[in-house]
């Protein structure tokens, strides 16, 4: 891993708002580095947008490779980039960041003034029976398949679940010759009701027109079944089948794929883990990070761009990584903030202009309850097999929130720290509870937040005290 | 004023002292409300190693570490829950010829105080117990009954066990003064104020702040020993192994995580009750283990974390009445090894109270030893 000691500012992430944010931080000669999980630049909505198989324009289409002119832009900096890397720790030390960083099976400490997270989001679980089956898998993730590896599942795919992502992933599989047999559409009825009145500011948005290509795409696409209520995967040692229910109708598919996808919600992991306040949006269903119209959030010298912030989407986090990098240069002195504020008039019409339409969005796509909340034997954590009601029985034995589950449980102490099953624990306990999710909180996040191994911790440097300190155990101890 | 609740004890804390002191106050028939800040187990009593040790105690501690193993081995029917205490033994390893030394002279001395617990064991007895340990280890010092149970689940139980026999919790309260008219006490909140004849300080970190309101202020250390876990390993160890020569303790848990603590620090924020982990501290951690154990050098370490306690500049807990004001008795400052004692100490506070003397020696562990201290700034 090629990566100094120090740096001025450490961005986590190369997505549209990372990216973004280096090309601001660089541009004011700051010293910058990038450190991001994939080999290439692009994050999820750019994934592999250097290095794609799918050169034909039109499969991916124009918003994927809108994100080519950013990636350039951001290769002509000087910032440090180090791909393949994972930040598994970030600590307040000596007035800036003590950063714990993995790559090539290397561990290194790395001292920064500034740290700008730029996670991104993760798809919202979507406990349903058999959701842990192979063969059952997020949309996105087949998505983020297709797009780095041009890989086209070869055998039948049914899509389920709500939102825009999940259409645009129907109408780009089967334009790259996938078969899709269905497209299980759980928005619940009436929900055009209660978006109706953020309708005309989406209407004004560019989403719309995007939203009317996708719709038109999927329904070229496949078969489309509206307002399902319940969705099962069957299967013994993977998919077979799935059933579903809307209205009167119950229906069994045999399908070697099952697509799932009901959104997507904020990447927390760091932010919480280093301790930024928080709070629930019930508009998103999630948890978000507070932050002011910079990014800056409750810790000093952390500052939080793209949809790790809230979800907004790939063109407002550009614009949202845009901000944090001009915040950064004006906090570590390089220039004042009236220059400041010039410098971000264009990023705030862009960010303005991309969030017209989000709140009709969130409202029309907001995942209905039972595909949230599941019950009875259904898989909540999958890393340590915890049910649905074992949750809801701790909770009767005084287990109030998400931490004390982790001890009772062992739920979210799997490999995955709670990424997959974060948000169904903290509403499940505040359903059997009766207040809201807000108030249950989530997991406190602990770091390593990444796993890294004990040979890659040991060969850290130690400080002079830790080497020499011994146990008491003389006459008295 | 009105107050939002009364008894005849009002515990403050919600550790595992505290929810110990509270189940053994409703057997001796006394009634108490327990006041905690956050939730019950929120700091080190939940987060802590979980070790169930008698070995290479405090020689003033081993009366109650002995008294308390007999608790342990009867958790069950005191707070009808297995608390998943189970005991594979603690062995302390040595590393070198001085590692070997120090412990045998440990025993040697033990031997004439009259205790046994602690016994020598050579390489072939600790290869035999411990097969994965690295062979240049030459031997080690045994507490065969000794073991480690669950402290979240411990503290739960106990907590559990008070409220099904009558005693009240309340949580996310946090205690603001103690004030005594006469023979009562009022403690207030930042909620409203509650009523007792008897306070109890199991404030863990925090417990300096009434200690300094009773004007007996002490030199208590907020402390945060750090823990980090592997992710599942084949079973490959059932006792509790630690360190000589360095800091270490190590044990494979009923899941098959693998645990290291031993008591390296995380630096602390007290008033903001969070911790931050020292990484290379945790490296020096990583690199005890590589050597004492190859079988671990391809783990994955998957989190670690620090539970926030007190730490008393000879790292004795104070346990008794305070020297200050009558009604008021204090429990806290283990110093990073009060889990054992959890069950016992609560004991020794419930018949101080109730009945005015307790038959374990608590006299080292007075307040008053440290009644030449100026409060901390």
């Amino acid at each position: 891993m090629s990566a100094a000691a120090n740096y001025d500012v450490a961005i986590v992430g190369a997505g549209a708002a990372g990216l973004a944010a280096a090309v601001e931080c660089a541009n004011a000669g700051l010293a910058t580095v990038v450190f991001d999980e994939q080999p290439t630049p692009g994050g999820q909505i750019y994934r592999a947008i250097t290095s794609t198989p799918l050169v034909d324009r039109n499969q991916l289409g124009p918003d994927y490779w809108h994100g080519e002119r950013l990636v350039h832009q951001f290769e002509n900096t000087d910032v440090a980039y180090a791909p393949r890397s994972t930040v598994w720790s970030v600590t307040r030390q000596d007035g800036g960041f003590e950063m714990g960083v993995s790559g090539d099976g290397e561990a290194r400490l790395i001292m920064v003034r500034h740290v700008i997270l730029a996670t991104g989001a993760l798809e919202r679980p979507f406990p349903i029976p058999g959701w842990t089956l192979p063969g059952v898998m997020a949309a996105g993730a087949a998505q983020i398949l297709l797009k780095s590896s041009g890989l086209v599942p070869d055998g039948r795919v049914v899509l389920a679940g709500t939102g825009p992502l999940l259409y645009l992933v129907a109408a780009q599989l089967a334009r790259v010759g996938a078969k899709v047999e269905r497209l299980l559409d759980t928005t619940p009825r009436g929900r055009w009701r209660a978006a109706l009145p953020r309708a005309i500011e989406f209407l004004a948005s560019p989403y719309f027109v995007k939203g009317l290509a996708i719709l038109r795409d999927a329904n070229a696409a496949t078969s489309i079944v509206k307002h399902v209520e319940r969705v099962e995967a069957l299967g013994k040692q993977s998919l077979e089948r799935v059933r579903f229910v809307a209205g009167d109708q119950t229906e069994e598919i045999a399908t070697d794929l099952l697509l799932l996808h009901q959104g997507v919600v904020p990447n927390i992991n760091l932010s919480n883990a280093i301790g930024c306040e928080q709070r629930w949006d019930n508009a998103q269903l999630a948890f978000v990070p507070v932050v002011d119209a910079w990014g800056a959030s409750s810790v000093a010298g952390v500052t939080i761009a793209g949809d790790g912030a809230g979800i907004a989407g790939a063109r407002a986090a550009q614009a949202r990584g845009r901000l944090a990098g001009l915040y950064a240069a004006c906090v570590l002195g390089k220039f004042d903030t009236v220059a400041r504020d010039r410098a971000a008039v264009l990023a705030r019409a862009e960010l303005a202009r991309f969030s017209r339409g989000r709140a009709f969005v969130d409202a029309m796509y907001r995942p209905a309850d039972s595909f949230r909340m599941p019950e009875g034997d259904t898989l909540v954590c999958r890393c340590e097999e915890v049910t649905a009601q074992q949750v809801v029985d701790a909770v009767k034995l005084g287990c109030t929130g998400p931490n004390q589950m982790k001890s009772f449980l062992r739920c979210g102490m799997g490999p995955c720290q709670g990424r997959f099953c974060g948000l169904t624990v903290t509403e499940l306990i505040a359903r059997a509870r009766n207040v809201s999710p807000g108030e249950v909180g989530h997991y406190r996040l602990r770091f390593p937040i990444k796993p890294i191994t004990l040979g890659e911790l040991a060969a850290l440097p130690q400080t002079e005290a830790s080497v020499q300190a011994v146990v008491r155990i003389g006459k008295s101890h | 004023m009105d107050l939002l609740a009364t008894a005849d004890v009002i515990v403050i804390g919600g550790g595992l002292h505290g929810c110990s002191t509270a189940l053994h106050l409703a057997r001796a028939g006394l009634s108490a409300l327990v006041i905690e800040k956050n939730y019950v187990g929120r700091h080190a009593s939940g987060v802590n190693a979980g070790g169930v040790r008698t070995l290479s105690r405090h020689e003033a501690e081993v009366p109650l570490a002995l008294a308390a193993l007999e608790l342990w081995y009867g958790i069950g029917k005191l707070v009808d829950d297995d608390c998943g205490f189970e005991a594979h033994g603690q062995i302390r390893v040595a590393e070198s010829e001085a590692d070997a030394t120090a412990l045998r002279e440990r025993e040697a001395h033990m031997r004439a105080l009259g205790y046994t617990h602690e016994r020598w064991i050579g390489a072939n007895e600790l290869f035999a117990r411990v097969p994965a340990l690295a062979r240049h280890c030459l031997g080690g010092l045994i507490a065969e009954r000794d073991g480690a149970a669950l402290p979240y689940q411990t503290t739960a139980a106990f907590r559990r066990k008070a409220e099904a026999l009558g005693q009240k919790f309340f949580e996310g309260e946090r205690v603001e003064r103690a004030q005594r008219t006469g023979n009562a006490w009022t403690v207030s909140t930042d909620r409203g104020s509650f009523g007792a004849r008897v306070l109890v300080n199991c404030a863990g970190a925090w417990a300096d702040h009434l200690c300094a309101q009773l004007g007996e202020p002490v030199p208590l250390e907020a402390i945060a020993p750090m823990m980090m876990v592997t992710l599942r390993m084949p079973r490959f160890l059932e006792p509790v192994v630690l360190g000589t020569g360095r800091p270490l303790s190590f044990k494979q848990t009923q899941d098959d995580t693998v645990l290291i603590g031993g008591g390296r620090r995380a630096r602390v924020e007290r008033s903001a009750e969070t911790t931050a982990l020292d990484f290379r501290e945790l490296a020096a951690s990583a690199q005890t283990v590589w050597d004492l154990f190859p079988i671990m050098r391809a783990a994955t370490i998957h989190r670690g974390w620090a539970g926030i306690e007190a730490r008393m500049p000879d790292e004795l807990p104070v346990i008794g009445p305070s020297s200050t004001t009558p009604g008021a008795y204090h429990a806290f400052g283990f110093s990073g090894h009060g889990f054992e004692l959890g069950p016992v100490v609560g004991r020794i506070t419930a018949d101080l109270i109730a009945a005015g003397t307790t038959a374990l020696p608590i006299a080292p562990f007075s307040i008053t030893r440290f009644s030449n201290a100026s409060a901390p700034a």
